[in-house]
C-alpha cells in the first residue's frame, strides 16, 4: 500500500475516539470494587473508627493519600500527551509531601504517650506494607489500560505515576483500617509500599505503554 | 515555518469537528516532513534510507489512532513532532541501532527542501495479510480501489457503520501488529 492510499484511507476513518481521562475513569471505577472487595474481605474498616475521626492526625492520612492519588491523576492524564513534560508538574507531588512533613512536625509540638521510635514502628507495618500493594494492583491494571488509550512517549515515567495513582487509592482504603495514625509511621510505611508499587508501575508502563 | 505550522494547527482544528478535507489535505501536507526526517534518521543510524516509507507510514497511523490526544488550543506541530520523534526512534530501535534522534530532523525542514519521491513501502502490505478476511477486505476496497464507505459497504452487504468499524479495527490492529514485529 502506498502512502497515498494509506492517507486516503485514514481520511475515511472518521472514528471519534473517547478523551483519555474519560477511559481513564472508567477503568478506574471497574477496578476500584476489586479492591474495595479486598478491602472488606481481609481487613475492614477499623472498629473505633467514630472516636478515630476525632483525631486530627487519623484524618491527615486521608488527606496526604487523597492528595497523592489526586496529582497523579492529573500528572498522568498530562503524560498521556505525546509532548509532554515533567516539568511545572512534579510540584504537584509535593502537597502530599508536604501534608506529610506538617503533620510530623505537628506531632513533634504535641506532647506523647510513645516515644518516637515506637509510633514509627507501630504496629501494623507488615499489613501495611502488604496491603497497600496487593489493593493497588487492580487499579494499576485499570490505570495502565486508561494511558494506554493515551500516547505517553515516557512509558516508564507515565508507569510510575499510574503506580502513584494506584497507591494513594488504595492507601486511603487501607487508612481507614489502620490503628497507627502517627504520621511517622504513614512516613515510614505507606512510603516504603508506595514505592514498591510505583516500581512495578515503571517496569510495567515501559513494557506495556508503548505506542 | 511558523506560516506552515499554524497552517497545520487550523487544519487539524476543521479536522477534529469532522472536517475530512481538511485531515486529508493535512495528512498530504505533512507527510513530506515526515519523510524528509525519517530519511535523515535513517542516514544517521546507517541504515539505507529506502525504508523510510515504512516509518512515515508508521507515523500516520499514529497520529491518526492518537489524534484525540491533541489539545485542540495548542499548536499541532510540537505534537506532531512529538509522535513522529517517537515512532522513529522505535523503528530504528527495531532495527537494531541505538542512535539518538534530534527534534531538530523534524522542525528543520528547508522549504526548498525537494520532496523525496515516495518509496515502497512494504511493512503495512505485508502485514495487511495477517487481517481477519472482512477487515483486510474493507481496508484494501478503500485504500487500493479507491471505493468510498458507501460503495465498500453496498460491495459486502455490510451496513455503512460496519464497515466504518471494520475500517477502524483493522488500522487499529495493522498499528498493534506493527509494533510487535
Amino acid at each position: 500500500m502506498d502512502t497515498d492510499q494509506l492517507i486516503r484511507t485514514l481520511a475515511a476513518d472518521n472514528t471519534r475516539a473517547r478523551p483519555v481521562g474519560f477511559v481513564l475513569a472508567l477503568a478506574l471505577l471497574a477496578a476500584a470494587p476489586v479492591s474495595l472487595l479486598m478491602f472488606f474481605a481481609e481487613l475492614g474498616v477499623r472498629p473505633d473508627v467514630m472516636i478515630a475521626m476525632r483525631n486530627p492526625f487519623f484524618d491527615l492520612k486521608f488527606a496526604v493519600t487523597l492528595a497523592l492519588a489526586t496529582s497523579a491523576i492529573l500528572v498522568s492524564l498530562h503524560l498521556s500527551r505525546p509532548e509532554a513534560s515533567m516539568q511545572g508538574w512534579g510540584w504537584l507531588f509535593m502537597i502530599p509531601a508536604g501534608l506529610l512533613v506538617a503533620g510530623i512536625s505537628g506531632e513533634m509540638m504535641m506532647p506523647q504517650r510513645l516515644p518516637m521510635m515506637t509510633r514509627l514502628v507501630g504496629q501494623n507495618s507488615r499489613i501495611c506494607m502488604t496491603a497497600i500493594p496487593a489493593m493497588s494492583l487492580p487499579l494499576l491494571v485499570a490505570a495502565l489500560f486508561g494511558l494506554r488509550h493515551g500516547a505517553p512517549t515516557k512509558p516508564a515515567l507515565a508507569g510510575a505515576v499510574a503506580g502513584l495513582l494506584s497507591a494513594g487509592l488504595a492507601a486511603t482504603f487501607y487508612a481507614s483500617h489502620c490503628t497507627d495514625d502517627s504520621p511517622l509511621f504513614v512516613a515510614t510505611w505507606y512510603t516504603i509500599a508506595t514505592a514498591l508499587v510505583t516500581a512495578i508501575g515503571a517496569l510495567a508502563g515501559s513494557k506495556v505503554l508503548r505506542f | 515555518m511558523r506560516e506552515r505550522e499554524d497552517e497545520w494547527t487550523g487544519l487539524m482544528r476543521s479536522a477534529i469537528s469532522g472536517d475530512n478535507a481538511a485531515y486529508h489535505r493535512l495528512l498530504k501536507a505533512i507527510a513530506p516532513v515526515l519523510r524528509a526526517a525519517a530519511r535523515r534518521g535513517l542516514a544517521r543510524a546507517g541504515q539505507p534510507v529506502d525504508q523510510s516509507e515504512d516509518i512515515v507510514q508508521d507515523i500516520l497511523l499514529a497520529v491518526h489512532l492518537k489524534r484525540h490526544t491533541w489539545d485542540a488550543n495548542a499548536p499541532f506541530a510540537p505534537w506532531l513532532f512529538a509522535i513522529a520523534r517517537n515512532k522513529l526512534i522505535d523503528s530504528l530501535r527495531r532495527r537494531g541501532r541505538r542512535v539518538f534522534v534530534n527534534i531538530d530532523d523534524f522542525a528543520e525542514t528547508l522549504p526548498g527542501e525537494p520532496a523525496a519521491e515516495t518509496a515502497s513501502a512494504s511493512e503495512v502490505a505485508a502485514q495487511l495479510e495477517s487481517l481477519p478476511a472482512r477487515q483486510r477486505e474493507v481496508l484494501q476496497s478503500i485504500a487500493v480501489e479507491s471505493a468510498s464507505i458507501k460503495d465498500t459497504a453496498a460491495k459486502y452487504s455490510m451496513s455503512e457503520g460496519a464497515v466504518r468499524v471494520a475500517l477502524h479495527r483493522a488500522l487499529a490492529s495493522l498499528t498493534a501488529k506493527l509494533r510487535e514485529q
